[in-house]
C-alpha cells in the first residue's frame, strides 16, 4: 500500500505528493475543482472551468457510476435539445455530448469513483477500484443530482412483494441492461403525473409491459403522449395499499370522490416526487434549504461554506438536462471570479418559500451577484399567480405571473428584485397570493 | 452416508439444497439422527449447536432462504432481559442466550452496538412504574439499572421531546444485526455437516421409529424431529398429535428512517410498559438507521406481513411525542413482522422423550436473543430424550461480512481494496456496498435466492433510493451469479 501517485505537473499549481500510505488511506492529492458528479451539470461547469485561461485550472470530475453523463444516459426519448444541423438529440446522445465536451476541453472524468466524505472542508475521501484517496481543491462543485422518493417514503402501506420500483432503476433496466417482456413484468401500475411519468410509460412498453393505469393525486395526468394512445388515467386517486406476496399482485386504490377499487397488476412504479441526493452535501455541513431540501445557494451556485459551489438537480429535483447545464456554466463563472481572488460573500439572507409555495431557487440573497431568476414551485396548481416578495415589512416586489404553476413543474421567474434585498435585513419571504385554482382535497 | 460425521477434526461440510430430490433416508441406518423443522434464528441456533456433536443432521425449511420469517423483521434488539418475568424459562434463556450471543458476535464479526437504553416515563403512572421495573430488573440478574431524573434524561438525550419526566437506565441492552445473527449460525452449521434443505415444506409427518417426513420434495426419515416452526408451531404439533398451546400472530410494523436521523438518538428508548399499552420504541440499528415501532395487533393471519395505514400513522404520532426531530427525516423502509405469541406469557419448549420429539414454541420478541440459549437447552432435552450426542467437536469456524457501521466497512479498507479492486467499486452508493461483497454473497455457503435475501446478506438496496440508482446493476450481478431454477 501507499501508493505515491505524481500527476503529471504541467497543469495546474497545488499538486501534493503525499504518501498517503502513513494514514492507510491511499492517495492524497490536490486539484483546482474538483466536481462531484458527472450529470449535465457537472460535465458543463467542469467544460467551461478546463477551457478557462487556456487550461490554467487542474479540473476533476468523479462519477459514481461506472459510465459518465448522469440520468440522461437512460433516458432513451427526445426533449434534449438539438445536435449538429438540427437533428434532436435523445437522452444518450446529450449525455456523451456532454462528456466529449468536457474531456475535448481538458476536464479529467473518471467514473466508477465515489466521493464517500469530507476529510476537511475541501477535502473529500474518495473509493476508487484503484484505491483510496483524499482529494483537496480550492473549489468543490457539488452535482449530485436527484432521485424519486421509493414506495417506502411515500409510506404506501401493504406487503413488500417484489415488482416495485422508481422511474430510475426501470429506465436502467431496460435501457441500460436491455430487460425485457416478463423479466420486468406484464401488467403495470405507473403512479405520478410529471413527465417522467410519461417516459415511465415509454420505458415499460418499450419492454413489452402492458400498462394498465396511470394513478395520479394530481387533478389531471402527465400530457404529451405523441402518436401513442395514453394508458387510462385515474386522476384525483392515490394508491393506498400494495397487495401481493412474493410477486405485486395488485394496487388498491381510492379516489377523493371515496371510490376504492383494485387493479390487478404485477408492477408498480413510482414516478417522481424528486428529493435532492443531498447526502454528500449535508454530511460536509453545507447548509440546506427547508424547503427544496439540496443546499442553499445564492445567483451565483455558493453555498454558505467556503469555496462549496452547488449546481443542477440537487439544489432542489428535476429540471430539464438543459436547465441543470446552464446552471453548471454559470456557476463556472462565479468559480473563475472565486479563483481569480473574489472573496467568499458572508451569510446574506435566506429565501424562503410560504403560503401555497414549496421552494424557491436559488435561496440565499447575499451581494447580490448572478441573480438572473428564480425557480418557483407550487403545492398545489396555480393559475396565474400573483406572487409577492417581501423583506420584514418591505414590499419588494408583486406582479402577475403568465401561465400555470404545477406541483411538478416549475414557474421560472425574473428575480430583478435581489438587488434591493438588504443583505443584512432579515429572510426574505416569497408567496403567492391567489387561491389554489382547484383543490379537490385536503393535504394531509 | 458419512456426510458431516467424520471424528473430531474431520469435518465434511453438509449440502444446501434447493430442488431436487432429498437424501435417500430410507434404508436402515440411512435416516437422520436430528431434524429440525424450520430455519429461523431458533431452527439455525439448534442445528449449530447440534454440529458440536455427531448426530446427523438437517434443517428444512419451506421458504427458499434462512431466517425468512419472523428472523428477518424485528427489533434487532440483543436483550438484558431486565423485564422478563422473573424465574420464567424466558428469563433463564434470554439472559443465557445473551450472554453466548454477545461472545459469538465478537467472534464470528456480527455487528453489535452496547448503546444501552433508556425506558423514558412521560408521565406520572410511568414514572411511578420505573423503581418496580429497576426492582424486576435486579431479580432477572439485571443490577446495573439506575433511574436518571429529568435534567441527567435531557443530558443524555438532547432531542427528546418535550414531557420526558425520568427514565430507567439500562446500560447492557445492545443493538445486533438479526440478519447475520441467523446466517451465520446457519453458515456455521452446515461447514460443521447439517445438511440445509430449503424450499422443503413439511406437509405431513408419520410420527414413528424413525419418523417420516412427507415434504414438497420428498419423504425424510428421522430419529428425532425438533419443531421450530415459529408462527406454525402449533400446526406442525398437530402433525406429531400434540395441541398444547395455539400460536396468535401479533403483529409489529416498524418505520426505518435515513441515517441522518441516526445523530438524534443515543440509546434505545423503550417505552415504559403500563396497563394501557407497551407503547412503541425508537432505536438506532448497527446500519446507521433509526426504527420506530413496533405496533402491537393480534391477528388471525399468519401471513399477514403488510403494513396497514393506521398503523404508519400511530407510529408516526407515537414518534413525533419522543423524537419530534425523527418525523423530517426520510424514511428509508417500512416493514411488519409477525411475533409468535400463544395463550401464555412463557417460551412453550417442551420435549415429549416417549415420542422423540421436541417443541421450541411460543418464542415471542426475545427470541434472536436467546436464541443460543434455547439452543443449548434443546440439545440437552434431546439428550435427557436418549438422543446419543457423542463426542463434542469443535465447529468449523466461521467469519461473516461485517454490515455494521461501527465496525470498518469494506469500502473504507485501504489493505482490502489494494488487494482486490472489487472492493474498490461501489455498487450500492446509499450503503456502500461494493461489487466485492456482492460478488462473495452470491458465492457464499448458503446464496441468496431473492434480491431480498442479497440484501441481508450485504444491505444492497437497501437504502434511501431503494434500488433509483443501484437496482438495475445488483439485479443483474444476481441473474448473472444465481441460475434461474435458483431464484425464487
Amino acid at each position: 500500500m501507499g501508493a505515491t501517485v505524481r500527476v503529471p505537473a504541467a497543469k495546474g499549481p497545488a499538486v501534493s505528493e503525499l504518501n498517503a500510505g502513513d494514514r492507510g488511506l491511499g492517495v492524497n492529492r490536490a486539484v483546482d475543482v474538483l466536481v462531484v458528479g458527472a450529470g449535465p451539470a457537472g460535465l458543463a461547469a467542469a467544460a467551461r472551468l478546463a477551457a478557462a485561461g487556456g487550461g490554467r485550472y487542474q479540473v476533476e470530475v468523479l462519477e459514481r457510476e461506472q459510465t459518465a453523463g448522469g440520468a440522461p444516459r437512460h433516458c432513451a426519448h427526445g426533449g434534449f435539445g438539438a445536435a449538429g444541423r438540427g437533428r434532436p438529440l435523445d437522452g444518450p446522445g446529450f449525455a456523451r455530448r456532454s462528456v466529449r465536451e468536457a474531456v475535448k476541453a481538458g476536464a479529467t472524468v473518471r467514473t466508477g469513483v465515489t466521493a464517500t466524505g469530507w476529510a476537511g472542508p475541501l477535502t473529500l475521501e474518495v473509493t476508487a477500484p484503484t484505491g483510496l484517496e483524499t482529494l483537496s481543491a480550492r473549489v468543490v462543485i457539488l452535482a449530485t443530482g436527484a432521485r424519486e422518493r421509493p414506495r417506502s417514503a411515500r409510506l404506501v402501506p401493504g406487503t413488500r412483494p417484489a415488482g416495485v420500483l422508481t422511474t430510475g432503476e426501470l429506465q436502467h433496466s431496460v435501457h441500460l441492461y436491455g430487460v425485457r417482456g416478463e423479466r420486468l413484468g406484464r401488467r403495470a401500475v405507473v403512479i405520478g403525473a410529471e413527465p417522467v411519468s410519461h417516459h415511465a410509460v415509454g420505458a415499460l412498453r418499450r419492454a413489452g409491459v402492458d400498462v394498465v393505469a396511470i394513478v395520479t393525486e394530481q387533478p389531471r395526468g402527465p400530457r404529451r403522449f405523441g402518436a401513442v394512445p395514453p394508458p387510462p388515467l385515474l386522476a384525483g386517486t392515490r394508491v393506498t395499499e400494495l397487495l401481493g406476496r412474493g410477486r405485486l399482485a395488485g394496487v388498491v386504490v381510492s379516489g377523493h370522490d371515496g371510490r376504492t377499487g383494485t387493479i390487478r397488476c404485477d408492477t408498480a412504479v413510482f414516478t417522481g416526487d424528486w428529493i435532492p441526493d443531498n447526502e454528500l452535501s449535508r454530511s460536509g455541513g453545507v447548509a440546506l434549504d427547508g424547503g427544496t431540501k439540496g443546499p442553499a445557494v445564492d445567483g451565483a451556485y455558493r453555498t454558505a461554506s467556503a469555496g462549496v459551489f452547488a449546481v443542477g438537480n440537487v439544489l432542489r429535483g428535476v429540471e430539464s438536462a438543459g436547465a441543470a447545464a446552464a446552471e453548471g456554466r454559470a456557476a463556472a463563472d462565479a468559480v473563475l471570479r472565486h479563483l481569480a481572488g473574489g472573496p467568499w460573500p458572508g451569510p446574506g439572507v435566506p429565501v424562503v418559500a410560504e403560503g401555497p409555495l414549496r421552494w424557491v431557487a436559488p435561496n440565499r440573497v447575499t451581494d447580490g451577484t448572478g441573480a438572473g431568476s428564480l425557480l418557483v414551485r407550487a403545492r398545489d396548481p396555480l393559475v396565474r399567480p400573483v406572487v409577492s416578495v417581501t423583506q420584514g415589512d418591505r414590499l419588494l416586489r408583486r406582479e402577475l405571473v403568465e401561465g400555470t404553476a404545477w406541483p411538478h413543474r416549475s414557474l421560472r421567474w425574473a428575480a430583478g428584485w435581489v438587488r434591493e434585498v438588504d443583505p443584512a435585513g432579515g429572510p426574505v419571504t416569497v408567496t403567492a397570493g391567489v387561491a389554489p385554482w382547484e383543490t379537490p382535497r385536503e393535504r394531509p | 452416508m458419512t456426510k458431516g460425521r467424520g471424528g473430531a477434526g474431520c469435518r465434511t461440510a453438509g449440502t444446501v439444497t434447493r430442488t431436487g430430490a432429498l437424501p435417500d433416508t430410507s434404508p436402515p441406518g440411512a435416516e437422520y439422527d436430528v431434524v429440525v423443522v424450520g430455519a429461523g434464528v431458533v431452527g439455525c441456533a439448534v442445528a449449530r449447536e447440534l454440529a458440536r456433536h455427531s448426530p446427523r443432521v438437517a434443517l428444512v425449511e419451506a421458504s427458499g432462504d434462512v431466517g425468512d420469517g419472523t428472523s428477518k423483521a424485528n427489533t434487532a434488539i440483543l436483550h438484558t432481559g431486565f423485564d422478563a418475568v422473573p424465574g420464567s424459562l424466558e428469563s433463564r434463556l434470554v439472559r443465557d442466550g445473551q450472554r453466548r450471543l454477545a461472545a459469538y458476535a465478537s467472534e464470528t464479526g456480527i455487528p453489535v452496538e452496547p448503546v444501552g437504553a433508556l425506558l423514558v416515563a412521560w408521565d406520572a403512572e410511568q414514572s411511578a412504574a420505573l423503581p418496580r421495573l429497576a426492582d424486576k430488573a435486579v431479580r432477572n440478574g439485571c443490577r446495573t439499572t439506575q433511574i436518571l431524573g429529568p435534567d441527567e434524561l435531557r443530558a443524555r438525550e438532547p432531542r427528546l421531546g418535550p414531557g420526558a419526566l425520568a427514565a430507567l437506565e439500562v446500560p447492557g441492552e445492545s443493538i445486533i444485526c438479526p440478519w447475520t445473527t441467523t446466517l451465520a449460525y446457519a453458515t456455521q452449521a452446515v461447514a460443521s455437516g447439517v445438511d440445509l434443505h430449503l424450499d422443503c415444506r413439511v406437509r405431513r409427518a408419520d410420527p414413528g421409529s424413525p419418523h417420516r417426513l412427507v415434504t414438497s420434495r420428498g419423504a425424510l426419515r428421522a430419529r428425532y424431529v425438533v419443531n421450530a416452526c415459529g408462527l406454525h408451531a402449533d400446526t406442525f404439533d398437530a402433525l406429531f398429535g400434540r395441541r398444547d398451546f395455539t400460536v396468535t400472530p401479533r403483529r409489529g410494523q416498524l418505520i426505518v428512517f435515513d441515517t441522518f436521523a441516526r445523530g438524534l438518538v443515543r440509546h434505545i428508548l423503550l417505552p415504559v410498559p403500563t396497563a394501557l399499552g407497551k407503547g412503541v420504541l425508537v432505536a438506532p440499528t448497527v446500519y446507521g438507521n433509526v426504527m420506530l415501532g413496533p405496533t402491537a395487533e393480534d391477528l388471525y393471519d399468519k401471513a399477514a406481513t403488510g403494513s396497514t395505514a393506521e398503523g404508519l400513522a400511530a407510529l408516526r404520532a407515537q414518534g413525533r411525542r419522543i423524537l419530534p426531530a425523527l418525523l423530517d427525516e426520510e424514511v428509508t423502509a417500512v416493514y411488519a413482522g409477525l411475533r409468535a405469541a400463544t395463550e401464555s406469557d412463557d417460551y412453550q419448549v417442551r420435549a415429549h422423550p416417549a415420542l422423540r420429539y421436541v417443541t421450541v414454541g411460543g418464542i415471542r420478541s426475545t427470541g434472536l436473543t436467546a436464541s443460543l440459549g434455547i439452543a443449548a437447552h434443546v440439545v440437552e432435552l434431546l439428550a435427557d430424550s436418549g438422543l446419543d450426542l457423542g463426542a463434542e467437536r469443535p465447529l468449523a469456524p466461521v467469519r461473516m461480512p461485517n454490515l455494521g457501521e461501527a465496525f470498518p466497512r469494506p469500502y473504507r479498507d485501504a489493505e482490502l481494496v489494494a488487494r482486490d479492486p472489487e472492493f474498490g467499486t461501489i455498487v450500492c452508493h446509499c450503503e456502500r456496498v461494493t461489487r466485492g461483497e456482492i460478488r462473495d454473497a452470491l458465492t457464499s455457503t448458503i446464496p441468496p435466492d431473492s434480491l431480498d435475501g442479497l440484501r441481508r446478506r450485504t444491505r444492497a438496496r437497501a437504502g434511501r433510493c431503494q434500488g433509483f440508482s443501484c437496482g438495475a446493476a445488483v439485479r443483474a450481478m444476481f441473474e448473472e451469479a444465481v441460475p434461474r431454477w435458483a431464484r425464487r
